[in-house]
C-alpha cells in the first residue's frame, strides 16, 4: 500500500515538474466514444424502441398564469388506440420545504412536482396539465385535443422589475421572502434575498476618487442544446421500472422520479443515453416522471420526445435580470469598494442562481469593501434551469462593465488596470472564502502578452476584456475497474459522457496504472451498476471522476501487488507497481520476473479470486478557476450589426488531461457567450406567450457568425488532484457577455446596458448618440 | 386511407416501405427503418442535425416527404463508412476532437462531405457558409472547421 | 392526406381543380412541411409539382429566360448563364435558408408562399419578372409583383399554380442586386429586403431602374418612386440619397420579433444604397 502511495505520489511531482514523464495525461488521445458517434451508431434520447412501446405527449397550458378549474380526460380516453392519461391527480403532493441540494441548484419537491405537472395553477405557457400515452404519434396528438380543460385566465407578470412591484400579481399567493430581516408580513413574487461581502461599503466609497454606478438589463435565454428532452420509461406491473433518458445525472434523475412517484429509488433503475448537450439544462427533470406515470398506468413502454417548440416554451430556461452595480476607486486604480444588487428571475418557483452571481460577481477583485445583494423572483416562465455557471455570466457582465469604464476614466489599460486588484492565494474572496492556488493573475498576464491583445485593431474595430470566475465542484463520486481475465479493464463510471470526459477518465486509470490506454474501456453505467454518483455538472466530473477513478486504480493496483506478492511468497512491502507490472522490490529487486496485469489477470482464480478495484468518495477541493477573453469586433455603423472578428480564450485549466477537449470547452463557451451577448433572447408577446421558440428565431450563433477561437490553456495545478485538474466547462461562458460590450464600447463609445446587443438597439443608441 | 407504398435506395440497399403522406423522410428513417444516426434537432429545416442527401443533393430529412423518395437515392450517415474504413471525414472529425456531444454531428459530416464533393478546396470562409445549416452549441464550430479545412487538404493530395 | 405527384400541367390543373381549395402545392416543401407539422394547415391532398418537366428546367426564351417553378436554389447556382445575366436573382434566391434548404427551396414556393419577406421576391420584381400560371381557363402572365396579396395570399384561383418565371431579356448597360438585412449571418428571415435593376446608356444616364422591397408591408413592394429618384440621373450621390428616402418613404413595416419599424424604415434605406452601388458597378461591366 505504502509503495503504492508513494508511485502516486511521485506521478503527481512529475506533472509539476516535467510533465513529459506523463504516458496518457496532456495527450490528444482518440476518444473512447468516438467512432460510434461519426458513425451515427451512438445511442441518444430518442434513438431506442422497446417492443410494445406507447408514445406519450403532454397537453401544455396556452396562457402564462391561469387557475385549473377542471381537467376532463374522458373523451380522450374513448379514442381508440389511447391507453392511459396522467393529470395531477397521478402524482402525490410532497411536503413543503422538502429541500435538497442537487448539484449546483436546490431542490425542492413540492415545487418539482408542480412543475413537470401543473396542479392547482398553470404557471408558464407550455406548463404542462396532462399527458396520454397512446399506440402512435397522431393518436396521442388526436387525444390532445379531446382533453378539456378548463381555465380562468389570470394576471401574469414577466419583467423581473415589474414582479418585484408591489401591485405585481402573485405567482405563489403564500411566498414570504426568506433572508429579510423583519420578514414581511405580506407576500410578494420576491423568494428571497441574499447577500455577500465583508468590510463597509460606505468606508470603501469615501476612499474613492472615482465612482461609476450603472444599472443593467439582460433578457432572458435558453441552453440551446441540439439534443430536444427525450426518455422511454418501462414498468411492470411487480412495481419494478427501468427509464432509458438523456440526462446529465441518471442517479439525480433516479432520485427525483422515485420520490414524484412515491416509490422505492431502488425499484427504479435509470440508465443514461448518449447526451445531445445539456450545459445545465438536463440536470431537471420534465418527461421522465409522466412517462414512468403513463407507463404504470397503460403497463407498457411508453416514449416521450420533446418537440423543439415545447424545449423553448417548457424546459431549461436561464434568467433574464435587473442589476445596479457601483464600484470606486482611487486615481492610482486601487478599487476601494464594489456593491452589486441583482434581481433575477427564478420562473414560477424559487430557486433561480442568484445566490452564485452574487458570491462570483467581484470574485477576481481583492476588494476591502464589498457587499453583493441578490433577489430570486418569480415569474410567470418555466423555473430557471442551470446554465453553464450559473447566474455568473450575468453578475459579472455588470461589474467587468463598470471595470471597463472605470479603467477607461482612470485612463488605465484595462488589464493592467485588472492586474492592480486581482486576487492570489491566500486573498478573502468576496464571497467568504480564503483563495488556495488560483490562476488570475496568470491568466491576465498571458492575455496581455498574448499576439492578439498586442495587434493593432483595424479601422472602426473595438477591443474588449473580460475576466471571470467559477467554483467548480466536487461531489459523491464513485468508479470501479472490473480487471478481465485477459488483464484489460473496463472502467465503470456513473456521470454521464457530455463532451469527452471517458477519455479523460480512461487515460487517468491508464495513467496511474501504467497500462496502454486502449486497455481500459470506459462505460457509463446504469444506476445499478455502482454507489451514487451526483450529475454531469458543476464542471466536476473530471476533477471527482478523476479522483474516483485514480481511487479505483490504486485500489486494483494494491490488490494486484497482493496478489503477485502472494504468488512470489513475499510480503506485500517488499512488491511495488512500476509501468503496469508487479515487480520485487527492495533488497529483493530482481529476484523475480515482473508480473504484468494479464498475468495476474490470467492466474486469478488460483490467487483469490476476481479482482475488482473500487473508489467511492465525496469528492473536496474542488479548483476555482478564472479566465479572461480577449475580443475584437466590428461594428456596421449603418445597420447596428455588430460582428466578432477576432477573439482569444485564457483560463486555467489546473491540468489539461486532454488538451483537445479543453479547448473545445473555452471554445464553445465562448461562442454561446456571442450569441448571449448579440442575438440570443426570448420574446414574450403581450399576453405573456413565446413568440419565438423555434432555431429560426431564437438566434444561436451559426458557423458563419464567429471566427476561429483561440485558446491558451494556463496551467495552476489544483493540489487537491492527484493530477492537478480544476474544472473547466463553465468559465468560460461567464466573461464573455462583458468582454464583447466592452469591445462594442470601445468601437463606438458607447456603453452599453443591455443585452443582447441586436442590431435594432445597437442601431438605435448609434442614432441617440448623434 | 392507404399509405403510401415506396420503393427507394438507402445507402445503396433497396428499401421498401409503406408511409402516410405526412410522414417525413426522418420520421421513416427513424422510426420505421431504425437508422437513428440521422437526429431530429428542431424539425423546422433550422439545425441541419438530420442532414442527408437525396440523388447527391444535400437536404434535411425532416422536410422532405418519405414518400418523394420514390425512386431516388438517399445517403445517410450509416453509409459514410466504408466497412470498417471511416471516411476521411469521420478520422478527422476524431483526430481534430470536432465534436462534444456527439448529436449535431452526423449531419455535420454529411454536410461536409457534400461540400467537398463539390469544392475539394474550400475557403474558412465557404466552409462555414456551407455548414451554416448545421447548429452546434458545443463546439463554438472552431475544430469542426479546421477538421474539414484538413480533410480537404489531405484528400487533395 | 393524399399525395399526387402528377406529370403534366394538365393533370396538375385538374387534380387542384378537382380538390376545391383542399390540395396544397408541392414544389421544394421547405415552407409547407413546416406549416404541416405545425398543424397550420390540413389539406386533403398534396399535388407535387416536381414530376413536370417544365416546373424543372430553365431554358432560353426571348432573350431571356424561363426559369421552372420548382427549380431549387442549387440548381439555378449552378446555371452559368443565368447566374451572369440576372445575378441579383440568383443572389436573392440562394439566401433562401441553408445549403439544405437550398437542395428544395424553390422560387415558385418562396413566391406563393406569399411571405413578405420572401428574399427572391424583390429582386424579381426589380428584374420585371412575370408569371405563367395555369389553371382550368388556361394559361395567363401576370407580373410577379402582382401576385401576392397579402402576408400568405395569392390571386391564385382554384385549380392554379405557377408553372415558370420568365426574366426578360437583360438590356446591354443594365446591372441588378440584392441585399437584405438578417441579425446572423445565415438562417433567418429577412428583416429588410432590396432589389434594384439600373440601365444606363451609353453614356451613364440612368434609363430605366425598378427597385422592389421586402419584409417592410403586406407584400413585397415595386417601389417607383425610388425608381424614378434614379432615371435620368448619373446614379450620383445625390441620385441615390432621393431614391433611400422614397424606399423609406415607401416602408409600411409593423413592429415584430425580428425588427421595429423605425429600424425597418432606416436600414431599408441603408440597403437600397448598396444594392443600387452594386447593380451600378455591374451596369458598368456588362
Amino acid at each position: 500500500m505504502a509503495a503504492v502511495e508513494k508511485i502516486i505520489e511521485n506521478r503527481i511531482d512529475d506533472k509539476t515538474t516535467d510533465s513529459k514523464a506523463l504516458k496518457w495525461v496532456g495527450t490528444r488521445a482518440p476518444r473512447p466514444d468516438g467512432v460510434d458517434k461519426v458513425t451515427g451508431r451512438a445511442k441518444f434520447g430518442a434513438d431506442t424502441h422497446l417492443p410494445n412501446m406507447l408514445i406519450g405527449k403532454v397537453l401544455r397550458s396556452p396562457h402564462a398564469h391561469a387557475r385549473i378549474l377542471s381537467i376532463d380526460p374522458s373523451a380522450a380516453l374513448a379514442l381508440p388506440g389511447v391507453k392511459a392519461v396522467v393529470t395531477r391527480d397521478d402524482f402525490p403532493d410532497q411536503p413543503a420545504g422538502a429541500v435538497q441540494p442537487a448539484g449546483e441548484m436546490i431542490i425542492n419537491y413540492r415545487d418539482m412536482t408542480r412543475n413537470i405537472m401543473a396542479r392547482e395553477k398553470a404557471l408558464y405557457e407550455g406548463h404542462a396539465v396532462a399527458a396520454v400515452a397512446a399506440v402512435s404519434d397522431r393518436v396521442a396528438g388526436q387525444a390532445l385535443t379531446l382533453i378539456k380543460v378548463d381555465y380562468e385566465v389570470l394576471p401574469h407578470v414577466i419583467d423581473v422589475d415589474e414582479a418585484m412591484g408591489a401591485d405585481a400579481p402573485l405567482i405563489q399567493e403564500d411566498l414570504i421572502t426568506e433572508g429579510m430581516d423583519p420578514a414581511p408580513e405580506k407576500p410578494s413574487n420576491i423568494a428571497k434575498r441574499v447577500e455577500f461581502g465583508h468590510g463597509d461599503i460606505e468606508t470603501g466609497f469615501s476612499q474613492a476618487q472615482v465612482v461609476i454606478e450603472r444599472e443593467f438589463k439582460t433578457r432572458p435565454v435558453h441552453q440551446g442544446y441540439i439534443e430536444p428532452h427525450a426518455c422511454l420509461a418501462s414498468f411492470s406491473e411487480d412495481g419494478q421500472a427501468d427509464l432509458w433518458c438523456s440526462t446529465q445525472g441518471h442517479y439525480v434523475a433516479r432520485g427525483h422520479c422515485a420520490t414524484l412517484l412515491g416509490m422505492d429509488v431502488s425499484k427504479l433503475r435509470v440508465t443514461s443515453s448518449e447526451i445531445g448537450g445539456g450545459f445545465g439544462g438536463k440536470t431537471v427533470v420534465y418527461l421522465e416522471p409522466v412517462a414512468l406515470a403513463l407507463s404504470r398506468k397503460a403497463c407498457q413502454p411508453v416514449k416521450m420526445v420533446m418537440t423543439r417548440d415545447e424545449v423553448f416554451r417548457a424546459s431549461g430556461p436561464a434568467c433574464g435580470t435587473s442589476m445596479q452595480v457601483r464600484i470606486g476607486a482611487t486615481r492610482e486604480g486601487k478599487i476601494t469598494a464594489g456593491d452589486a444588487t441583482l434581481k433575477f428571475q427564478a420562473g414560477a418557483f424559487a430557486g433561480s442562481p442568484v445566490p452564485a452571481a452574487a458570491m462570483c460577481a467581484f470574485a477576481p477583485y481583492d476588494l476591502e469593501h464589498v457587499r453583493s445583494v441578490g433577489y430570486d423572483v418569480l415569474v410567470n416562465r418555466p423555473k430557471v434551469a442551470a446554465y453553464r455557471a450559473p447566474g455568473a455570466p450575468l453578475g459579472e457582465y455588470a461589474v467587468e462593465s463598470v471595470i471597463d469604464e472605470l479603467a477607461k476614466a482612470l485612463e488605465l489599460d484595462p488589464i493592467e488596470f485588472r492586474l492592480l486588484n486581482a486576487v492570489r492565494e491566500g486573498v478573502d474572496s468576496s464571497y467568504g472564502p480564503k483563495f488556495g492556488p488560483i490562476g488570475c493573475i496568470q491568466t491576465l498576464e498571458a492575455a496581455r502578452d498574448h499576439d492578439h491583445y498586442q495587434t493593432p485593431l483595424g479601422s472602426g474595430q473595438g477591443r474588449g476584456v473580460a475576466t471571470g470566475y467559477w467554483f467548480n465542484i466536487g461531489g459523491q463520486t464513485s468508479a470501479t475497474l472490473n480487471l478481465s481475465e485477459d488483464g484489460s479493464v473496463a472502467l465503470v463510471v456513473g456521470t454521464p459522457d457530455i463532451g469527452g470526459s471517458r477519455a479523460s477518465l480512461a487515460m487517468m486509470t491508464a495513467e496511474t496504472l501504467g497500462i496502454e490506454l486502449d486497455k481500459v474501456r470506459p462505460l457509463v453505467g446504469d444506476t445499478s451498476a455502482l454507489g451514487y454518483n451526483m450529475l454531469t455538472g458543476g464542471s466536476r466530473v473530471t476533477f471527482a471522476g478523476g479522483i474516483a477513478v485514480v481511487g479505483a486504480a490504486e485500489d486494483l493496483i494494491r490488490q494486484l501487488c497482493e496478489r503477485a506478492a502472494l504468488t512470489w511468497d513475499l510480503p506485500l512491502d517488499d512488491v511495488e507497481w512500476i509501468e503496469g507490472e508487479a515487480r520485487p522490490a527492495n533488497g529483493r529487486a530482481g529476484s523475480e520476473a515482473p508480473m504484468s496485469m494479464a498475468e495476474i489477470a490470467k492466474d486469478m482464480a488460483k490467487s483469490g479470486g476476481p479482482i475488482v478495484g473500487r473508489h467511492s468518495t465525496n469528492a473536496q477541493g474542488a479548483g476555482p478557476s478564472f479566465g479572461t477573453h480577449v475580443v475584437d469586433v466590428d461594428v456596421d455603423r449603418e445597420t447596428g450589426r455588430v460582428s466578432v472578428t477576432r477573439y482569444t480564450v485564457v483560463q486555467d485549466a489546473g491540468k489539461a488531461i486532454h488538451p483537445g477537449y479543453v479547448e473545445g470547452q473555452y471554445q464553445g463557451g465562448a461562442v454561446q457567450g456571442i450569441g448571449w451577448a448579440l442575438n440570443e433572447e426570448y420574446i414574450y408577446d403581450e399576453k405573456g406567450k413565446i413568440e419565438n421558440a423555434g432555431f429560426l428565431d431564437y438566434r444561436v450563433p451559426v458557423c458563419s457568425d464567429v471566427p476561429m477561437i483561440d485558446t491558451v490553456i494556463v496551467e495552476v495545478p489544483n493540489p487537491e488532484h492527484p493530477y492537478g485538474v480544476r474544472g473547466v466547462g463553465e468559465t468560460p461562458i461567464v466573461p464573455p457577455l462583458a468582454a464583447i460590450s466592452n469591445a462594442v464600447e470601445n468601437a463606438l463609445g458607447i456603453r452599453f446596458t443591455e443585452l443582447p446587443m441586436s442590431p435594432p438597439r445597437v442601431l438605435a443608441a448609434i442614432e441617440q448618440a448623434g | 386511407m392507404a399509405r403510401n407504398h415506396v420503393t427507394t435506395t438507402i445507402n445503396g440497399d433497396p428499401v421498401e416501405f409503406l408511409c402516410d403522406t405526412e410522414q417525413t423522410l426522418l420520421d421513416v428513417l427513424r422510426d420505421e427503418l431504425h437508422l437513428t444516426g440521422s437526429k431530429e434537432g428542431c424539425a423546422s429545416g433550422d439545425c441541419g442535425a438530420c442532414s442527408v442527401t437525396m440523388d447527391g443533393r444535400l437536404v434535411c430529412a425532416c422536410l422532405v416527404l418519405a414518400v418523394e423518395t420514390q425512386g431516388a437515392e438517399v445517403e445517410t450517415i450509416e453509409g459514410m463508412a466504408d466497412g470498417d474504413r471511416l471516411h476521411p471525414l469521420q478520422q478527422k472529425f476524431l483526430d481534430h476532437a470536432a465534436l462534444q456531444c456527439g448529436v449535431c454531428t452526423p449531419g455535420f459530416l454529411v454536410a461536409a462531405k457534400s461540400l467537398l464533393e463539390r469544392n475539394p478546396d474550400p475557403t474558412e470562409s465557404e466552409v462555414r457558409y456551407w455548414l451554416a445549416g448545421n447548429l452546434c452549441r458545443c463546439t463554438g464550430y472552431d475544430k469542426i472547421v479546421r477538421a474539414v479545412l484538413d480533410t480537404a487538404a489531405e484528400m487533395r493530395e | 392526406m393524399r399525395y399526387e405527384v402528377p406529370e403534366t400541367v394538365d393533370a396538375a390543373v385538374a387534380l387542384l381543380a378537382a380538390a376545391n381549395g383542399s390540395a396544397r402545392i408541392l414544389a421544394g416543401g421547405t415552407d409547407l412541411l413546416v406549416q404541416l407539422r405545425a398543424g397550420l394547415v390540413e389539406p386533403d391532398v398534396v399535388v407535387d409539382i416536381k414530376k413536370i418537366s417544365q416546373t424543372r428546367q430553365v431554358t432560353a426564351q426571348d432573350g431571356g429566360f424561363r426559369v421552372g417553378a420548382a427549380v431549387t436554389g442549387a440548381e439555378l447556382d449552378e446555371h452559368p448563364d443565368l447566374k451572369k445575366n440576372w445575378p441579383g436573382v440568383v443572389e436573392a434566391a440562394e439566401l433562401i435558408g441553408s445549403t439544405q434548404v437550398q437542395g428544395r427551396a424553390t422560387m415558385g414556393g418562396n413566391l406563393c408562399n406569399a411571405s413578405p419577406a420572401a428574399d427572391s421576391v424583390p429582386a424579381l420584381i426589380a428584374a420585371a419578372a412575370t408569371c405563367q400560371i395555369a389553371g382550368p381557363d388556361g394559361e395567363r402572365t401576370v407580373p410577379v409583383e402582382s401576385i401576392c396579396t397579402g402576408p400568405g395570399k395569392t390571386i391564385l384561383g382554384t385549380g392554379e399554380f405557377v408553372v415558370s418565371l420568365i426574366l426578360p431579356a437583360r438590356p446591354p448597360h443594365s446591372g441588378d442586386a440584392y441585399l437584405r438585412f438578417i441579425p446572423r449571418t445565415e438562417m433567418d428571415i429577412a428583416v429588410v429586403g432590396v432589389g434594384v435593376s439600373l440601365t444606363l446608356d451609353g453614356a451613364g444616364q440612368c434609363i430605366a431602374a425598378r427597385v422592389g422591397l421586402g419584409a417592410v408591408a403586406a407584400t413585397a413592394l415595386l417601389v417607383t418612386e425610388a425608381a424614378d429618384a434614379l432615371v435620368g440621373t448619373a446614379v450620383d450621390e445625390g441620385a441615390v440619397e432621393k431614391m433611400q428616402q422614397a424606399v423609406r418613404a415607401a416602408c409600411r413595416p409593423i413592429d415584430d420579433k425580428r425588427g421595429t419599424i423605425a429600424y425597418r424604415t432606416q436600414v431599408s434605406g441603408v440597403l437600397a444604397g448598396r444594392a443600387c452601388r452594386i447593380a451600378l458597378e455591374r451596369a458598368g461591366e456588362h
